[in-house]
């Protein structure tokens, strides 16, 4: 058996998951990073991307709209600012929000606008891969 | 008072009907009071772990740089004064706005973000300058309304419109007591105290402070609005409670004067045929 550290997702709202991982899969500032037991103490912000929890029993999935990793003894912790299940995301309201990013890209905008709609496509995005994937898996 | 015993019993049905109302609210307060208490306790564990990886990177990293941590002359304060939208609250709004008027009575330049209705209000009768309001926050505050607040001081704070950011809101002590106070936001503290462990950053420690403190600010705030919304609750539980009381010390009352008065009626009647039937003989 792998070793495993104690793994809790946490949203300002509420704690999201708590359980025993062997390894997680996240995309970090710099690009993917994969988290196994006796990690180095880390601290780093991470983007919309997939996080993926493989445990003893399987793998799990969930979309996490950026926040930050912490890594410390064999204690991880993902300060999210939303994490959602497949089953907790409303698809219809993400294609709506990747539309509506689209769309505010296409015109010309201030920095500030500008990186707002990227980060909401990026939101968005994440969220339609997680359903996605997650529907092929079930068929 | 009321002298006519139908004007007695139509006082005591009035009465009563309110009884029930302020009765039926004080319920009502108490189970949101309980959610949020609730909802408080479940932005503790987020709280408290941003608050955590930020005393570790500010202690790891040159903080001088980042402008939402660096104090400045102070010309214009901008004040974040958190009261609820409606009232029938007791003095909660009121206690709020007295201590906002305390803190602005030194005079100085000052700009307004009324979050709730009774403090734009307010605001707006003394021709104050409140330049965001944020109303229908609703009953359960959530995290990407105290988000758009933070967002909004910061892009002032940068900008230079106001110098430092204070929030005024009712700290929860208990359901009976709120302790309306104010506090600094901007420029940020870093949370004191030493830094648990040493870490690595990635890509390096200012970028991770960079991102981090806008976060924690928002924690802030949005610890500050459920602690906000549960002593509103509390303060409405406690006005209705003892509005409740009282109207069952006017319904007593009114009940004692109405049998005084009818048995008073009835001793006269009696008193009436006693005397015609003395007559008689």
């Amino acid at each position: 058996m792998a070793t495993t550290f104690a793994l809790s997702v946490v949203t300002p709202e509420r704690e999201a998951l708590r359980t025993d991982a062997e390894m997680i899969i996240v995309r970090g500032a710099d690009g993917d990073l994969g988290v196994l037991a006796r990690h180095i103490p880390l601290v780093t912000a991470i983007q919309p991307s997939v996080l993926v929890i493989k445990t003893a029993d399987g793998e799990q999935q969930l979309a996490v709209t950026g926040g930050f990793l912490e890594v410390r003894g064999d204690v991880v912790t993902v300060l999210a600012r939303t994490a959602e299940r497949p089953d907790e995301i409303d698809r219809r309201r993400a294609e709506e929000a990747k539309q509506r990013a689209e769309e505010r890209l296409q015109e010309r905008l201030a920095d500030l606008e500008e990186g707002r709609a990227k980060l909401a496509l990026q939101r968005a995005s994440v969220r339609l891969q997680l359903v996605e994937d997650g529907s092929r898996t079930a068929v | 008072m009321p002298q006519g015993l139908r004007d007695i019993r139509r006082r005591i049905r009035s009465v009563e009907s309110t009884r029930k109302i302020t009765q039926a609210m004080k319920m009502v307060a108490a189970a949101k009071l309980r959610r949020a208490q609730e909802s408080a306790e479940a932005s503790r564990p987020y709280a408290e772990r941003i608050e955590d990886a930020l005393r570790s990177v500010a202690a790891d990293a040159s903080a001088s740089r980042m402008p939402l941590l660096r104090a400045r002359p102070v010309q214009r304060i901008g004040y974040v004064v958190v009261t609820g939208d409606r009232g029938l609250s007791g003095p909660y709004n009121a206690n709020i706005l007295r201590r906002l008027q305390q803190e602005i009575a030194g005079g100085g330049e000052a700009v307004f973000f009324a979050v709730g209705r009774k403090g734009r209000d307010f605001l707006r009768r003394r021709g104050h300058n409140v330049v965001k309001e944020y109303l229908g926050i609703g009953d359960y505050p959530r995290y990407h309304q105290a988000q758009s607040v933070g967002e909004d001081i910061v892009a002032a704070f940068t900008n230079g419109e106001v110098d430092e950011v204070r929030l005024v809101y009712a700290q929860f002590v208990t359901a009976m007591t709120q302790h309306p106070s104010v506090q600094v936001m901007l420029p940020l503290k870093t949370p004191e105290g030493k830094a648990a462990r040493q870490y690595i950053y990635e890509p390096d420690a200012e970028a991770v402070l960079q991102a981090l403190v806008p976060h924690y600010l928002y924690a802030l705030l949005y610890r500050a609005l459920l602690e906000a919304k549960a002593s509103e609750w509390g303060a409405r539980m406690t006005a209705m409670d003892s509005a409740t009381r009282n109207s069952e010390e006017l319904i007593h009352g009114l009940v004692l004067l109405l049998n005084r008065l009818r048995q008073a009626a009835i001793t006269n009647e009696i008193a009436e045929i006693v005397g015609g039937a003395n007559a008689l003989q």
